[in-house]
């Protein structure tokens, strides 16, 4: 199930919530990480510097972003379709 | 009338990580100034400072606080918390709306600024990081202080280059006097030590390669320092009611600009500033024994400096005593006055002015007792700290012993 993909979000992740990689699970909400509005701000901001691409993301009205943040899964989720999306 | 207080101070400067250390240094008469260390420094035609050594963020902040505090604020932060350290202060929800925070600051996160100009403009990319806005504003360190400690009262930052720290306590000194607050942590900080900062001073040509030497004849112009400097300003019965230490009484203040020229000082403005704070404190001029000088090592500055102390204390500016701590921690623009605000508690409190060091020749034109290379005992009961800054602000606080 895993791959490289995944792997860099669940650092990225896991730097925000100051957690080991392996603890952050493909289920957990923001909120159980204790990743909060700064944070999310700055995972985005590396997870468009990791894979070069533009996170539609909107922090005035997040939940109101093409960009679904549900849980760590449906993160990874839409970064792979903006990497698959990316001009080659 | 309500009295004002000091009941609490910290700093972090090239002379030290601490007031203590930075008053020891200043007792010593050391140097502070150096090789400057940062990226392109060879690029530069000025590689001299005031740099603050061997400090590392981390051992103080976490990482998440390091994503949103430019070296500023950090600053701002650590002389913070040894100000409320000493002063003892616990912060009430009664207290609260009546404590706030007034800083002075000129160059704001200068240090972010420069970091992500070479990220849009030098490596040509087209992201920055998300807090470059938060950490770069001239206010983040007041209200990264006010959120550290809860203080909801009056904060702000104010900026008037080189007399930022000055107008910021004199406004913190009013705030408390006219009953609008009870505490106020007051100072100011600076870190303009980057690439871009002393590429943009060099550009003014008033810049020394080779060492700050106020007053002397062979000065050659101004050295820049970066840092901070805080202190706890309080309702003179509200520190006797919990029973706090008192380091210094402020009884003055006054401001006055030049509106003649957006670099060289007068000495007229300077005049009425000195003239204001003497009256504001309602004190005589011969209780005046010790003068903090703006002493910035340039030509101009000092020679009109000198003048304007004398025509303010004719004979009596025989008998006091006048120094720059430039010469040892550089210029912080706008942190300068606060750092040097300890050197007038410390001539209050224990006797000891601080000298300025690097004096190596008399000049006529400076013909006070600037209390050359070595520090002097000295009674001072009445001390002055004076602040002139580009574009003819002025800015001079009044201390007395308690």
């Amino acid at each position: 199930m895993s791959d490289e993909i995944t792997e860099k979000m669940r650092a990225i992740i896991a730097e925000q919530a100051v957690l080991d990689p392996s603890e952050v699970s493909m289920n957990a909400t923001l909120d159980d990480l204790g990743i909060d509005s700064l944070g999310l701000v700055e995972a985005v901001f590396a997870i468009e510097e990791e894979f070069d691409v533009q996170v539609p993301f909107n922090a005035n009205d997040p939940s109101d972003s093409q960009f679904d943040i549900s849980n760590v899964q449906s993160m990874v989720d839409a970064v792979k379709k903006l990497i698959a999306a990316k001009p080659t | 009338m309500r009295r004002v207080v000091i009941t609490g101070q910290g700093a972090i400067n090239a002379l030290g990580h601490s007031a203590d250390a930075t008053c020891a240094a200043m007792r010593e008469g050391r140097q502070g100034i150096g090789p400057l260390e940062f990226r392109d420094v060879d690029r530069l035609s000025i590689q001299i400072g005031g740099q603050v050594r061997g400090f590392d963020a981390s051992a103080h902040f976490s990482r998440q606080q390091i994503s949103l505090y430019d070296p500023n604020t950090q600053f701002a932060l650590l002389a913070a918390a040894e100000a409320m350290g000493q002063s003892g202060l616990e912060v009430s929800e009664t207290l609260a709306p009546r404590a706030g925070v007034i800083m002075g600051n000129s160059g704001g996160g200068l240090q972010t600024i420069d970091e992500n100009y070479r990220t849009v403009y030098e490596e040509g990319k087209n992201r920055v990081h998300p807090f470059v806005i938060p950490r770069l504003m001239n206010s983040a360190a007041a209200s990264h202080i006010s959120m550290t400690y809860g203080l909801k009262g009056p904060t702000f930052t104010v900026s008037t280059a080189c007399a930022s720290s000055n107008h910021a306590m004199g406004q913190a000194f009013e705030t408390i006097k006219l009953g609008n607050a009870d505490v106020m942590l007051t100072g100011g900080s600076e870190s303009m030590l980057v690439f871009g900062g002393i590429k943009a001073w060099e550009g003014l040509r008033v810049m020394s390669r080779d060492a700050c030497r106020p007053f002397s004849k062979n000065r050659n112009g101004m050295v820049q320092g970066e840092g901070a400097a805080v202190f706890v300003f309080e309702e003179y019965e509200h520190a006797r009611a919990r029973g706090a230490e008192i380091l210094a009484e402020v009884v003055g203040f006054a401001m006055s600009s030049d509106a003649s020229d957006i670099v060289m000082p007068s000495r007229e403005g300077a005049v009425r500033a000195m003239h204001g704070a003497l009256r504001s404190a309602n004190v005589d001029l011969e209780e005046v024994g010790y003068i903090n000088a703006h002493g910035t090592g340039t030509a101009a500055n000092d020679r009109s400096e000198c003048a304007a102390v004398r025509e303010v204390f004719g004979d009596h500016a025989d008998n006091l005593l006048i120094s720059s701590t430039k010469s040892m921690h550089g210029h912080l623009i706008g942190g300068t006055g606060a750092v040097e605000l300890l050197a007038c508690i410390m001539a209050l409190r224990e006797g000891v002015v601080a000298p300025t060091i690097g004096h190596e020749q008399f000049d006529p034109d400076c013909d006070l007792d600037v209390v050359p290379n070595e520090a002097r005992q000295a009674d001072v009961s009445v001390a002055l700290t004076n602040a002139f800054a580009f574009g003819g602000l002025n800015a001079v606080l009044a201390l007395r012993r308690i």
